[in-house]
């Protein structure tokens, strides 16, 4: 049974629809990436996966246990199993970072405050950040706010963890101490879903990589085979124009 | 001239004095009560004003009405409307009270503009950031968004609780005893008009200078968070 299954998804942002039934399968502890153009609806498939975009139809399963996203109830349960990453990190710019990182774990899942607070550290640590724990958002630049956000993520001890192009903001020599962490991660069981324009990172950190065209999928596969051995036309255009230089 | 001259160890008495410290204490507390109930239930508008989902529509549009309607009527008409409607209902209810009603009415419509400027001036990202994390709508509000809505709240409040100081003498007009209704009595007791309303004038720069002194002071200090100094002129030589 696959971990997480989206099945037939439609999604819409006001009148506009973005995804015109998306489905895909994640197993346990597996890495898959969503690549595509701009505007193909990757984020968005983050987006409807934690309820910040209406699912108008299909149905997702995690665990076999299908969520209605009609219903708060699931929605919060839906909530409760997957973290996400922004791109634009989302810190809470009237917090430090030790808060950022804390504040959820202990008022919404009422977990103990000195283990929320000692976790945290050994997250900010494992992010590179122990000694900013401190610092306001507004005091760090975009990479490290970055680490922060997957710091705050992380300390929610998620089963499925969504990141949404977490290696934009960083700087080339953190890309491979996230690269690690999300390796890390895998290793310790944790699924995850990445959207990336990063096709090495991609590559080199995913099992399968999903590739998404105007709210569709167009085609998905291993790495390898996506990237080298496209079979859709969409694809090949797409690749070769990205990964010629 | 000689007139004012001559009324001026009259008018100064300890009575007067007395009088019209009473009437400023009427004209600052109508306006604390007014402001501060307007504040308060202006967060609570606007919550429920953003409730989300079908079933809150009607919800939505009283809330609305609410802003829209009493932002658009003479703040004298909403005093005699809550004059007559109160006086309708009972006869026990002092002319304070009544002023004090209408102030409230009033002053949560305005304050309520206020409020939802400021809480929509807060990203929305913030708000989709603590909802991912399955914040309750309550939670994010309290937690994520006013911390931010308060620098851009504040000043404007404490700018329309300024003007409103001015704009209670109106409940002059329904005979609370307040500044402006003592200033027109002793008018009628045959008081020169310019010493009696210089007077009532300088009463009320005396009691709102102070508070827009704190509004300022306020404004930079919630403009700096945590101390931080800023730059407030930048200098391109």
């Amino acid at each position: 049974m696959p971990h997480l299954a989206v099945n037939d998804v439609c999604a819409k942002y006001g009148s506009l629809e973005v995804l015109h039934g998306i489905g895909f399968e994640v197993d346990r502890g597996e890495v898959v990436s969503l690549v595509g153009p701009s505007g193909s609806g990757k984020s968005t498939v983050l987006r409807a996966l934690v309820g910040l975009t209406p699912v108008t139809s299909g149905h997702v399963e995690v665990d076999g246990k299908k969520i209605d996203y009609g219903s708060s109830q699931a929605v919060k349960a839906a909530r409760d199993r997957m973290a996400i990453v922004f791109q634009q990190y989302n810190l809470f710019q009237n917090m430090n970072v030790m808060r950022n990182v804390t504040l959820a774990p202990i008022k919404i899942k009422g977990r103990p405050k000195a283990q929320v607070e000692a976790k945290a550290i050994e997250l900010l640590d494992l992010v590179g950040l122990s000694e900013k724990r401190d610092a306001y958002p507004d005091q760090l630049s975009g990479g490290q706010q970055q680490r922060v956000a997957i710091a705050r993520a992380l300390a929610l001890e998620p089963e499925i963890l969504l990141l949404d192009e977490v290696t934009s903001a960083l700087d080339p020599e953190l890309v491979n101490e996230v690269l690690d962490t999300i390796r890390r991660l895998a290793r310790e069981g944790m699924t995850m879903i990445l959207v990336s324009h990063e096709m090495s990172f991609v590559r080199e950190v995913s099992s399968k990589v999903i590739f998404m065209d105007d709210g569709k999928v167009v085609e998905s596969g291993p790495p390898a085979e996506i990237f080298d051995t496209p079979k859709s036309e969409r694809a090949r255009d797409f690749f070769g124009k990205i990964l010629r230089h | 001239m000689e007139r004012i001259w001559e009324q001026l160890p009259r008018f100064f008495t300890a009575g007067n004095m007395g009088l019209l410290a009473d009437a400023a204490l009427h004209t600052l507390s109508m306006t604390f009560v007014g402001c501060l109930a307007g504040f308060v239930f202006a967060f609570v508008l606007v919550f429920l004003r953003q409730t989300p989902g079908m079933w809150a529509a009607p919800l939505r549009m009283v809330c609305i009405l609410y802003v829209e309607v009493f932002r658009r009527i003479p703040f004298l008409v909403v005093i005699y409307l809550v004059l007559f409607f109160i006086q309708a209902v009972t006869t026990d209810a002092s002319l304070f009270t009544i002023a004090v009603v209408a102030i409230c009415i009033y002053a949560i419509a305005y304050t309520a503009e206020i409020v939802r400027g400021g809480i929509e001036s807060v990203p929305l990202t913030q708000v989709e950031a603590a909802r991912a994390m399955n914040f309750s709508r309550l939670q994010t509000l309290v937690m994520v968004v006013l911390p931010q809505a308060m620098p851009v709240i504040i000043p404007p409040a404490i700018a329309f609780a300024v003007s409103f100081i001015k704009d209670t003498a109106l409940v002059s007009q329904i005979g609370v005893f307040e500044l402006t209704f003592r200033g027109k009595e002793l008018n009628n007791k045959g008081f020169s008009g310019i010493l009696v309303f210089g007077t009532i004038a300088m009463s009320y720069f005396i009691i709102s200078f102070p508070l827009s002194m704190l509004g300022q002071y306020l404004e930079k200090r919630l403009a700096t968070p945590r101390g931080e100094r800023r730059l407030r002129k930048i200098w391109i030589p």
